[in-house]
């Protein structure tokens, strides 16, 4: 492994792709498009966000109202209340699931993902597979993941096709009144937020 | 050309080559405009290193599951939404 990679290359992983993507970048910086120092920023951006960002998002629009309206109308000026900053040219539009509608994210001409939030997508995500049933049998694919989509609710499948980036925003699962904020984040899941399935159930400890 | 939310488009069949942001499965169907959701510059300019202006309205367009596909397995009240740039659509004047 050569010695000016600063970031880490994964052990043992030699795939054709990532010497590519090597060379691609080691071509960048010797014509001078791209510094080491963007290459890193770039990187240092990629990983400070995560779903625990969607998270705190959903948690937060769970117990505020107001909050919720703002996330539901404009999706980048809430995440910029929570610190976060979602500097991307892309829109970013918080779609919410109900008792009688359901959500479902995909791209199927790429990857588009509200990677300014939530970091890099799944590798499910970015499948063939995944990309083309979603659209087809979105409900197939929701009973695959574990949900199983309301009997006589409707099902809605966001394709991101062009600049906007969707995230869904669950329900609040039952018997989570007495749960503080912090706690009802950590039931979001990333599948939660993509719409292939729903928040984690509060564990019981304490209840009969 | 432009389109009023509830507007019955199209989209053109066009075999346009190179970077669209149009589907495949959606060409030539027959959906309804959700919204406007704001202007942008057009990908199939900007994909080649050109400005992508001027700007293009870019739509929310709404589609029944059942007018997408045939054997689509779920009931006649889903459906799909994809964002589609204005000149990939026309207005559809068929009766439903």
């Amino acid at each position: 492994m050569s010695d000016h990679h600063s970031h880490e290359e994964p052990v043992g992983i030699t795939s054709p792709y990532a010497a590519r993507i090597r060379a691609i970048e080691a071509l960048l910086l010797e014509k001078g498009i791209l510094t080491e120092p963007e290459v890193q920023d770039s990187i240092s951006y990629m990983e400070a966000r995560s779903p625990a960002n969607g998270a705190k998002l959903v948690a937060r629009a769970w117990v505020d109202p107001d909050f919720k309206a703002l996330l539901l109308s404009d999706g980048k000026a809430a995440a910029s209340e929570l610190g976060m900053a979602p500097e991307h040219p892309a829109e970013l539009i918080v779609v919410e699931n109900t008792p009688e509608v359901h959500n479902l994210i995909v791209c199927t001409l790429c990857s588009c993902y509200p990677r300014a939030i939530l970091g890099r997508p799944p590798d499910w995500y970015k499948s063939f597979e995944y990309r083309s049933r979603a659209v087809k049998e979105p409900r197939a694919v929701i009973r695959e993941f574990g949900f199983e989509p309301p009997e006589g609710g409707e099902v809605i499948v966001h394709d991101s096709t062009a600049d906007v980036r969707y995230m869904v925003l669950p329900m609040r699962p039952t018997d989570t009144e007495d749960l503080s904020e912090e706690e009802l984040a950590e039931l979001v899941t990333r599948d939660s937020l993509v719409g292939v399935n729903v928040p984690r159930a509060p564990s019981r400890t304490g209840h009969g | 050309m432009t389109f009023e939310p509830g507007a019955r488009v199209r989209v053109l069949p066009s075999e346009k080559p190179g970077h669209v942001r149009t589907p495949a499965y959606l060409k030539g169907k027959v959906g309804w405009v959700e919204s406007l959701i704001g202007e942008f510059p057009n990908p199939e300019e900007l994909a080649y290193g050109h400005s992508g202006l001027p700007e293009r309205p870019l739509y929310k367009v709404g589609f029944r599951q059942t007018d997408l596909w045939q054997d689509y397995i779920g009931p006649a009240e889903d459906f799909l939404y994809a964002d589609i740039y204005e000149h990939w659509l026309e207005p559809e004047r068929g009766t439903t």
